[in-house]
């Protein structure tokens, strides 16, 4: 009997964690370490890309998932106070339908995934090309996708719209030219004529 | 080497507890988000295992895409939420019956 490599026992460590914290995440009644536990699946399943040879999906994962995404989030969670109403009631309630829905969800990919159906024989493998993960993405980003790159620079821009726009407030009281009333206007408004009889300069 | 449908089963777990908060969870939309999120994760990880199974980059090419759409998808949501608790002073979905739906 062969023991259990290294590398299995170093990836079940992760996925346990991803698993346990995900639990965690939707089980916690406080929205902040709801946030807290989002954090450390996401590191967690960052470690399990690492050991499928995508190293930089999983530090761009914890740069800008942990770093920026789960940041706003934890910023939005502290600035609007949700009062923390326990309803365990409705927790206990529905969690039969939960439970059913997971058991449901990996019986099914469990039974997919038998040697019977999902051969590994017959399905073509191969390994990913040598050398750094950051240049292979690079060299296929650049040239095979470089016109979805673009439209997702696009789509980033269009949410920085959308976000600003949504949730910016003009400033109450600060004076600001308004143009429509400028348009509306008319002379006689604005202008005067007066008859002013002309005068003679007395010597 | 790990086998990949260790991934695959821990994508569709990951998937599943996703799921299952947005059913178990009538709290608050932030929540909701979240679980969004870790149905992603799964969805991301499952690409990542094939993309390493097949030997092909492109799986990691459509993660990079997803990771960009969820960022988006988290701002907007985000920006929604703040508006929504400014609006009616509270985030709670099973208040939220303006369309009787």
């Amino acid at each position: 009997m062969n023991p259990i490599p290294i590398s299995m026992l170093i990836f079940y460590l992760f996925a346990g964690i991803a698993v346990l914290s995900a639990i965690m995440v939707i089980a916690s009644n406080n929205p902040v370490r709801g946030v807290l536990f989002l954090v450390v699946t996401f590191i967690a399943s960052s470690g399990m890309w690492m050991m499928a040879q995508a190293e930089f999906l999983s530090l761009i994962l914890v740069l800008v998932y942990v770093g920026a995404v789960m940041t706003l989030f934890l910023f939005v969670v502290m600035m609007i106070n949700i009062e923390l109403t326990s309803q365990k009631r409705k927790f206990s309630y529905y969690l039969p339908f939960g439970a059913g829905i997971i058991l449901l969800l990996v019986l099914m990919m469990l039974i997919a995934l038998h040697p019977q159906y999902f051969s590994f024989g017959s399905m073509p493998s191969g390994v990913l090309p040598k050398g750094a993960n950051t240049e292979l993405l690079g060299k296929v980003l650049y040239t095979n996708y470089a016109y979805p790159f673009i439209v997702a620079g696009v789509l980033l821009l269009t949410a920085i719209i959308a976000a600003i726009s949504l949730v910016h407030r003009r400033p109450r009281d600060c004076k600001s030219q308004q143009v429509t009333e400028q348009i509306k206007t008319r002379r006689e408004l604005r202008v005067r004529i007066v008859n002013l009889p002309s005068e003679k300069k007395e010597d | 080497m790990i086998p990949f449908t260790h991934y695959l089963v821990v994508a569709a777990l990951l998937f599943a507890i996703g799921l299952a908060g947005i059913i178990l969870n009538r709290r608050n939309v932030i929540l909701l988000l979240m679980c969004v999120e870790l149905m992603l994760l799964a969805v991301n990880t499952n690409f990542i295992a094939f993309s390493n199974y097949l030997g092909d980059m492109a799986g990691q090419v459509f993660v990079f895409f997803i990771l960009t759409v969820a960022a988006a998808e988290a701002a907007i949501g985000l920006a929604l939420v703040t508006l929504l608790f400014r609006n009616r002073g509270d985030i709670d979905v099973e208040k939220m019956n303006l369309l009787k739906g």
